[in-house]
């Protein structure tokens, strides 16, 4: 079963540059890959990471097959005030996972 | 239960009988599909829409060999301003031999204070990777490592 783990500091000082950290569980199935029989296994990736704050989108990423499996995915944002990240990540086969992380900046 | 006397060097000496027959024959690698870095062009073509590329700016961290190809860790760093008014608004990562070139696109804005992503990728062959910024004024910036993958992703069968 798919889950997410998040790092957001909880705490930052306002206009300072934060680190996200993302990681999804996800077999990430590139399709090109066979089984003894010979059939090709179905491709079953995560295509879209969207992350958004306090309902802003700040940062996005369309994913291929050529992403690892359990993709691990980090960016950066300006701390500019208290609130909350949602994370969004949607995929093949109807894929759709969401976790959030509230942030305090004083 | 009783074990057969010297198992794991009987599983050893089997591993090594099977290798080296591996090493006696060619050694074919069926790729996915036909991968061309003709693919290659028509991938950035897609995201610049012809537009120069110039290089510089654009720093790619990438291990320069890599043992296992299943997971490559990658960093790209752009190193421009992100200001409202002048900042980096995508970053796109190519492979050149993948039957699909794109690896990722990732889009950022001002707000995002440092123009720098991180992932973990694939990689099914020793190939040049490239990563292109595209910045607020339209301009695009440019860098490309060549890696040396000693085992293949993607290919490996299923059980």
């Amino acid at each position: 079963m798919a889950s997410a783990m998040i790092n957001v500091p909880a705490k930052a000082k306002r206009g300072d540059i934060i680190e996200i950290k993302t990681l999804m569980s996800h077999i990430m199935e590139p399709g090109y890959r066979h089984k003894a029989s010979g059939e090709v296994v179905p491709r079953d990736i995560i295509t879209s990471l969207t992350c958004r704050f306090n309902g802003n989108e700040i940062f996005r990423a369309d994913l291929f097959p050529a992403v690892a499996a359990n993709p691990f995915i980090t960016f950066f944002t300006t701390a500019t005030e208290s609130g909350k990240f949602e994370f969004e990540w949607i995929g093949d086969q109807g894929f759709s996972e969401t976790a959030s992380a509230s942030i305090s900046v004083e | 239960m009783q074990q057969p006397p010297n198992s794991s060097r009987r599983q050893f000496l089997g591993l090594a009988g099977g290798a080296a027959v591996l090493g006696a024959l060619p050694v074919v690698t069926v790729r996915p599909a036909e991968a061309t870095p003709a693919m290659l062009a028509s991938a950035i073509q897609s995201v610049t829409g012809g537009a120069a590329v110039r290089t510089g700016k654009v720093k790619l961290d990438i291990p320069p060999l890599v043992e296992n190809g299943n997971t490559v860790p990658m960093t790209v760093s752009v190193n421009h301003p992100m200001a409202a008014e002048d900042h980096v608004r995508s970053i796109h990562v190519f492979n050149e031999k993948n039957p699909q070139p794109n690896i990722a696109n990732f889009h950022l804005g001002p707000h995002n204070g440092r123009a720098q992503v991180s992932a973990r990728i694939r990689l099914a062959d020793s190939q040049k990777i490239v990563a292109i910024a595209k910045l607020s004024d339209g301009s695009f910036w440019s860098a490309s490592v060549d890696v040396v993958v000693t085992l293949a992703a993607c290919t490996e069968e299923v059980i």
